[in-house]
C-alpha cells in the first residue's frame, strides 16, 4: 500500500462514513427521544433516492403512494382514538394533521412528476416527500405501543422494515438506479483527487452535524427533546408530551434520512433495498456511541466508513466481516465501561411503569 | 394468489376440453414475482410468444400451464408437484432462478418426468438417471470466447472483480480454467456484494496491480459498479464481462463508464447484425416477430429467448416420441425423455442444440458470439 492509496482509501472512507453519520444521528435521535431502534431508518433514505432517481427520469415515484396509504392509516387511527376518549372536537385538528399536511408534498410531487425539472426543485420536492413518512409511521406503528420495552419496539421495527422494502420493491421495481450528479467539480488537491460530490458530502454532513447541535442546545424544542430523552416520566411532568416529542424527533430524522438519501444518490447505484445495509453499518457506529452520544456516534460513523474502506482493500471478499465483526470489541468495551446494557433497560422499564 | 388463479383457469379449459384426449401438456413455472421478477417476466413472455408460434406437434394440440413460483425454490418444488399430479404434465419448463429448477429437477427425477430448464442448471444426482436437459449456455463456455478474445487482444495480465457469491465463484472458476491455456495472468481476485455502494478500495488495488484488462463476475445494473469505479480513477485498460451483463438497465445506469465493454452473449441479442450464413439467424427473427406479435412490444433481452428454444427443442422431442405413446401416459414421458436426449441439430435464436445421454447442455461455440457496447449499443464484434 503506498502512500497515496492510503490517501484515496481516508478520501474515500470519510465520505462513505459521513453518510454513515447522518444516519447513525438520526437513528441515535430517535432511539433517545422514543426508545426505538428505527431499522427502517435506512429504507427511508432508499426512498429519497429513489423518488429523486424517478423525478429525474420524469416518472411517477411510488413514494406518493406509500404517503397516501401511511396518510390514511395514520388519520383512521388517530379519529378511532379521539373519538374513543370522546374529544370529538379535536377532530379537524387530527384531519388536518395526519391526513391534509402530508398530502401537501404528495400533491406537488404528483404535479410535478412527468415533467422537466431543474435539479434543485426536483430534490426539494424528493426532500418533502420523504419528510411525512417517518412521523406517519411512528404514529401508525409505534406510538400505539410507546410504552412497550424496547425488544418489542425493535421488533415492530424490523416488521416495518420488511413492509416498506417490499413496497419500495413493487414502487421502484428490482433495477438499480443512480441519481445524476449535482456537481461535476474535480479538486486536485497534492497527489490526489477529490470530487465534488464527495466534499459536498462531507460538508453537508458537518452542516447538518452544526444545525443540530444548535437545535439541542439553543432552541425550546430541542431541549424538549433532550428533557425527553433524559427522562420521559420528568419531561411530561413539566409539560412536555412525549408523543409530540417523538413525532418531531421522527419528523427530523425523516428529513435527515431524505438529505443522506439526495446526497448518496449520484456516488452509487442504488436498489430496492440497498437503504437496510447502509444503516446497518450506521448503526454499528451508532453502537459505538452507546447510542446515547451524538459526538461519539459522528465518529463511531465515521470509523466504520474508514474501516469498511480499508478492508475492501486489504481483503474485498471479507469486508462486511471487519466492518461487524467490530461490533464484538465494541459490545465488550461497552460493557466493560458501564456495566450489562440489559440492566440499563430493566430500568427504564421499570420508570415507564412506575 | 396469481398461481391459484392460474390454476383456476387452467381447470376451467380442461373441463371445456374434456372431450378432447390426449393433448400434450407443458407444465411451465416462472418467477412473474419476487426479487427474481426482472429475469422471470421475460420467460414467460417468451413462452406466451413461443405458444403462439406452434400451438401443435403435427396434429397433437399443446396445452400449456404457466405458474408463479415467486422466486421462491420450495414454491417452485410445490409447483411442479402440483403440475405433475394434478395436471398430468408430459413435461415441464422451468424456472427463472438456478436454486428454483434444481429443486423442480428433484421433483421431475422422482417423478419421472422429463424437464427442460431455461437456466444453465443441472439435475442432483437421482436413482430415476437423467431427466433434465438446460437450453442456456453454460457460464463456461461463454467465458471460455471471453478469455479468447483477450489473447487476441493481447492482454497479458488481467484483474478480476466480481460478486462476493455463487455467481462470483463460477466466472472466477471459469477465468482461472481459460486463463492458463492463454497464457494470461489473472493479477487480482477482488469481490464486492450487490448491494455495496462503494468499490473504491477494490478498484485502487486493481489499478496498483497494472492489469492490460478487467474482467467482472457481475451481473445486471450491480455488474456496472466496477467500471464505474474504474473510470472514475481514469482507468484506461480494456474492460470484459459476461453475458450476465447484457440487460437495458445494464447501460443506462454504466452510462459512458461501460463504453467499450465486450461480452458473450447468445447470437439472438443481436440477430438484424448475424450474416445471411448465420442458420440462427432466421429462427432468431422469426422468434422477434413472434415475440412482437404475442407481447405487442419489441424483446431486448435473452431470457425470453431461452423459453422460444426449449419449445423448439420440445417441439423437435415430441414429434419423434408421439410415434412411440399417447400424451398423459407413462410411456411417453420416457419416450419424450429418450427423445430429447437424443435431439439432433436443432435450430434455436440462441444456438444450435445436440443432447447426448448423461450430458446437461447441449450448446457449442456457435451459440456464442463477442459483443461490445458501442455508444449505448451492443455491436456484434467478428
Amino acid at each position: 500500500m503506498t502512500p497515496e492509496i492510503a490517501l484515496l482509501l481516508i478520501q474515500d472512507g470519510i465520505s462513505t462514513g459521513a453518510i454513515y453519520v447522518l444516519v447513525g444521528l438520526g437513528i441515535v435521535l430517535i432511539f433517545l427521544v422514543t426508545r426505538v431502534i428505527f431499522v427502517p431508518f435506512g429504507d427511508v433514505m432508499g426512498y429519497a433516492a429513489l423518488t429523486l432517481a424517478a423525478l429525474q427520469m420524469k416518472q411517477m415515484p411510488g413514494t406518493i403512494w406509500l404517503v397516501l396509504t401511511l396518510a390514511l392509516m395514520a388519520t383512521v387511527m388517530e379519529f378511532y382514538s379521539l373519538l374513543r376518549q370522546g374529544q370529538g372536537r379535536r377532530l379537524p385538528r387530527a384531519l388536518a394533521l395526519y391526513g391534509l399536511l402530508p398530502l401537501l408534498p404528495a400533491l406537488l410531487v404528483f404535479i410535478a412528476a412527468g415533467h422537466e425539472l431543474p435539479m434543485w426543485l426536483a430534490i426539494v420536492l424528493a426532500c418533502a416527500i420523504i419528510l411525512p413518512i417517518s412521523p406517519l409511521l411512528y404514529r401508525v406503528a409505534f406510538r400505539p405501543l410507546a410504552d412497550a420495552s424496547v425488544l418489542v419496539l425493535l421488533i415492530v421495527a424490523v416488521a416495518v422494515h420488511f413492509a416498506i422494502s417490499g413496497l419500495a420493491l413493487v414502487f421502484f421495481g428490482p433495477e438499480g438506479f443512480r441519481t445524476e450528479p449535482m456537481t461535476r467539480a474535480f479538486f486536485n488537491l497534492g497527489p490526489i483527487g477529490v470530487s465534488g460530490q464527495s466534499i459536498l458530502i462531507v460538508a453537508s454532513s458537518a452542516l447538518i452535524s452544526l444545525f443540530l447541535f444548535v437545535f439541542f442546545e439553543r432552541t425550546l424544542m430541542g431541549k424538549a427533546l433532550r428533557a425527553t430523552a433524559v427522562n420521559r416520566i420528568g419531561a411530561r411532568l413539566v409539560g412536555i408530551m412525549p408523543s409530540t416529542t417523538g413525532t418531531i424527533a421522527f419528523l427530523l430524522a425523516s428529513a435527515l434520512a431524505g438529505f443522506s438519501g439526495i446526497l448518496i444518490g449520484p456516488v452509487t447505484t442504488l436498489y430496492y433495498d440497498s437503504g437496510f445495509l447502509i444503516g446497518l453499518k450506521a448503526f454499528v457506529g451508532a453502537i459505538i456511541g452507546g447510542l446515547v452520544s451524538y459526538p461519539a456516534t459522528a465518529i463511531g460513523a465515521l470509523m466504520v466508513g474508514l474501516l469498511e474502506s480499508y478492508a475492501s482493500f486489504v481483503d474485498s471478499s471479507l469486508k462486511e466481516v471487519f466492518v461487524f465483526g467490530a461490533l464484538i470489541p465494541i459490545l465488550v468495551w461497552q460493557s466493560i465501561r458501564k456495566g450489562s446494557v440489559e440492566e440499563e433497560i430493566e430500568e427504564e422499564e421499570r420508570e415507564g411503569r412506575a | 394468489m396469481l398461481s391459484r388463479l392460474c390454476l383456476a383457469v387452467a381447470a376451467l379449459i380442461l373441463l371445456e376440453r374434456g372431450s378432447i384426449a390426449a393433448d400434450l401438456t407443458v407444465g411451465f413455472v416462472t418467477s412473474l414475482s419476487g426479487p427474481g421478477a426482472s429475469i422471470g417476466i421475460p420467460y414467460e413472455k417468451g413462452i406466451l410468444a413461443a405458444h403462439a408460434f406452434a400451438g401443435k406437434v403435427g396434429d397433437t394440440n399443446i396445452r400449456l400451464i404457466r405458474l408463479d413460483d415467486a422466486s421462491d425454490p420450495s414454491a417452485a418444488t410445490r409447483n411442479a408437484r402440483k403440475l405433475v399430479q394434478e395436471e398430468k404434465v408430459d413435461v415441464l419448463m422451468g424456472t427463472s432462478g438456478v436454486p428454483g429448477t434444481v429443486a423442480m429437477a428433484v421433483v421431475a427425477a422422482e417423478t419421472r418426468t422429463p424437464t427442460i430448464s431455461l437456466t444453465p442448471a443441472s439435475q442432483p444426482q437421482s436413482p430415476n438417471g437423467q431427466w433434465l436437459i438446460s437450453i442456456p449456455q453454460p457460464p463456461p463456455l461463454m467465458v471460455a470466447a471471453v478469455i479468447e478474445r483477450m489473447k487476441k487482444d493481447n492482454v497479458k495480465r488481467a484483474a478480476y472483480i466480481g460478486f462476493s457469491d455463487s455467481w462470483g465463484d463460477l466466472v472466477y472458476d471459469a477465468v482461472m480454467q481459460n486463463a492458463p491455456a492463454g497464457s494470461i495472468e489473472i493479477v487480482t481476485n477482488e469481490r464486492y456484494a450487490r448491494a455495496d455502494t462503494s468499490v473504491t478500495g477494490q478498484t485502487l488495488k486493481i489499478i496498483a496491480a497494472h492489469p492490460d484488462a478487467v474482467i467482472t463476475g457481475g451481473s445486471g445494473t450491480p455488474g456496472a459498479l466496477p467500471y464505474l469505479a474504474l473510470a472514475e480513477r481514469g482507468y484506461k485498460g480494456g474492460l470484459y464481462g459476461t453475458h450476465a451483463l447484457i440487460n437495458p438497465d445494464f447501460v443506462r445506469v454504466g452510462g459512458t463508464a461501460v463504453e467499450g465493454v465486450i461480452a458473450p452473449t447468445g447470437p439472438v441479442i443481436v440477430a438484424e447484425q448475424l450474416p445471411e450464413s448465420n442458420p440462427t439467424k432466421k429462427v432468431a427473427l422469426a422468434f422477434r416477430e413472434a415475440y412482437q406479435k404475442a407481447n405487442s412490444a419489441p424483446t431486448s433481452d435473452a431470457f425470453s429467448a431461452y423459453s422460444f428454444d426449449a419449445w423448439l427443442v420440445l417441439l423437435d422431442a415430441a414429434k419423434r416420441a408421439l410415434q412411440k405413446g399417447q400424451p398423459g401416459s407413462e410411456e411417453f414421458r420416457a419416450a419424450l425423455k429418450d427423445a430429447m436426449e437424443t435431439t439432433s441439430e436443432v435450430v434455436g435464436t440462441h444456438g444450435i442444440y445436440n443432447y447426448k445421454p448423461g450430458s446437461f447442455f447441449g450448446v457449442d461455440e456457435r451459440a456464442r458470439v463477442l459483443v461490445q457496447l458501442q455508444k449505448g449499443k451492443w455491436i456484434l464484434l467478428q
